[in-house]
């Protein structure tokens, strides 16, 4: 598919040749069936660290470590799972309410601003919009310094409400702008009705906005549930004790202190996955036709 | 607006602290007392001189120079065939996108099963088809942690470069193709003269972004190999926590971020000033 020649669009003579596929749809059908071939190599070979993963956490230790290593399980076997949930499930649970509690967070602030930002045009829309762009260009390592500091003033540090607020920095941002590009796309007269009808600005955003825009909403909160969920800096830095370790930092810990214990590590790995697992099924089938028929109601 | 309140409470503020942090004495008892004075810019001129500094230059140079021109050209290959008709395309470009949808802890730990020299992957293929025979100390051998470090991040910055290029190559409207081809121009003329053109700003924006976040990039360094061996793979982002959490040197940790977020806004400005230019032309 390299070469110069031009894309064949069924009235330019064939070449004739031994192989040479038939004109038509036939042939469009062969160069569909060498990409699908070639698109499953490709994510064959993208997928193929995953692959290993899931296989070695099906190993014994023992077979972790042979020599060659055998590229299918020889005996799959669990152990490596119940383990992992024994030792680290109280960090899933902790990195759990941290996930909920930021996305919860960060709703709370994004959908009002984002409102605001898609129905009011001030001066400052730009600006604010601009500035939202600007925080992603902060480096993580620069909030945790400083969160370490001021958090240990506050006594932010090791505690649950320190991780959210922190962890929400990675939501807030990325919440208004998805949501308030969804809200200018809603018909204006919807809005301008219930004011008629004696709603208030928050009335209309509650009865009438936050509904129809629950598509972004909700795939707002999946990104924001899913950015706090795989959070390591703020857990890294805002932490001194065990008081409060999340699942990142646990398996961090895990990995210092039992380096080579493959099979237990691919299973904690494999955990800390899922909620990415779920929201790639959802993006897949659910949000896109939400939207889409979100849209054709409005 | 409760949200100007916490823009200024969680980003501006924090950015601010950390400037007066990097101009504070940054010793240990100073900072235990809560009485460091201010001291100027010595946090920068220890930090500048620090025997360490070329080395992290050097290798956050390399860093992001090595990732974003492979995560790009790979990334635009991906997008390029993937925005050929074919069954199941959708459902496998999803699928590449699992990496990027990862925590960064997962793709660290995976990673370095991938490059562990007994249970790893890439040394036992490497083997089998017998290129090595001894096996490979890909993260702890000073001359290979960086590059080891380069192709990881690589592996996770494809599907995002992929994703917004492929989004870019649907918006190319199908009459430019047609006119190209009425006018005789092959598969690489139309490549060069229609698809780069009319994707520039796309392009611009994932470059920008790309430099943005690979300048960041901080848990995959960290988990893959702490920075080390002796400092072979710091960047400035795990050398800033290294100096901060490590040595408790939170003024010339401060001192690095300031300079980290200096280069990425100067970036971004100049980013947003050439866009601003390409719309009034």
């Amino acid at each position: 598919m390299k070469s110069g020649a031009p894309v064949s669009n069924g009235t330019e003579p064939m070449r004739a040749g031994p192989i040479g596929p038939p004109p038509g749809a036939p042939r469009a059908r062969v160069v569909a069936g060498l990409n699908l071939v070639a698109a499953l190599v490709i994510v064959g070979l993208m997928l193929l660290p995953l692959y290993w993963a899931v296989v070695t956490s099906l190993k014994t230790l023992q077979q972790s470590y042979a020599i060659p290593s055998s590229l299918v399980p020889p005996t799959p076997t669990f152990a490596a799972y119940s383990e992992v949930l024994h030792t680290q499930g109280g960090a899933l649970a902790t990195s759990l309410v941290i996930a909920v509690g930021a996305t919860l967070l960060s709703l709370l602030i994004a959908v009002p601003a984002a409102f605001a930002l898609a129905s009011f045009r001030f001066r400052i829309t730009g600006i604010v919009t601009l500035v939202l762009l600007v925080t992603q260009t902060i480096p993580g390592i620069v909030l945790g310094i400083s969160f370490f500091k001021i958090f240990a003033d506050v006594h932010l540090l090791n505690s649950y409400p320190g991780l959210i607020i922190a962890d929400s920095t990675y939501c807030v941002p990325f919440d208004i702008l998805v949501i308030r590009a969804f809200m200018i796309g809603l018909p204006h007269e919807l809005i301008e009705a219930a004011r008629v009808d004696g709603a208030s600005n928050l009335g209309a955003l509650l009865r009438v906005v936050v509904p129809l825009s629950r598509p972004a909403i909700l795939a707002a909160a999946l990104f924001s549930f899913l950015f706090a969920w795989g959070d390591f800096l703020f857990a890294l830095t805002l932490t001194t004790s065990d008081a409060v370790v999340p699942m990142s930092l646990s398996i961090y810990k895990y990995l210092g202190e039992y380096t080579s214990q493959w099979p237990d590590l691919m299973a904690a790995a494999i955990f800390a996955a899922i909620p990415s697992g779920i929201l790639l099924v959802l993006v897949q089938r659910g949000i896109r036709g939400g939207i889409a028929t979100a849209g054709l109601k409005g | 607006m409760p949200a100007i309140v916490y823009v200024c409470l969680l980003f501006a503020y924090p950015i601010v602290y950390n400037v007066l942090l990097s101009l504070r004495q940054s010793s240990v008892i100073g900072l235990l007392n809560n009485s460091a004075g201010f001291v100027g810019l010595s946090n920068y001129h220890t930090a500048i001189t620090n025997p360490v500094l070329p080395t992290v230059v050097e290798n956050t140079a390399l860093f992001v120079v090595g990732s974003i021109v492979f995560q790009f050209g790979i990334g635009f290959l991906l997008a390029l065939f993937f925005s050929q008709r074919f069954p199941l395309s959708g459902l496998l470009r999803s699928l590449i996108l699992v990496p990027w949808l990862l925590p960064g802890v997962v793709t660290g730990l995976v990673l370095r099963l991938m490059f562990d020299p007994t249970s790893g992957m890439v040394n036992q293929i490497l083997s089998d088809v017998g290129l090595i025979h001894t096996p490979i100390e890909w993260l702890t051998n000073t001359h290979l942690a960086l590059l080891t470090v380069v192709l990881a991040n690589i592996w996770i910055g494809i599907p995002f470069n992929m994703l917004l290029l492929h989004g870019g190559l649907q918006d190319i409207p199908k009459e430019l193709y047609e006119a190209a081809r009425v006018d005789g121009a092959g598969r690489a003329r139309t490549f060069w003269s229609v698809t780069v053109p009319v994707m520039r700003p796309v392009i611009a924006v994932v470059l920008v972004l790309g430099f943005i976040y690979t300048l960041k990039a901080f848990d995959i360094v960290i988990i893959l190999t702490g920075g080390g061996p002796v400092n072979s793979t710091q960047l400035l982002s795990t050398w800033a926590y290294t100096l901060s959490f490590g040595n408790l040197d939170f003024g010339q940790g401060a001192a690095i971020g300031t300079i980290m977020m200096l280069i990425s806004l100067v970036c971004a400005l100049a980013y947003v000033r050439s866009y601003r230019g390409e719309l009034r032309r």
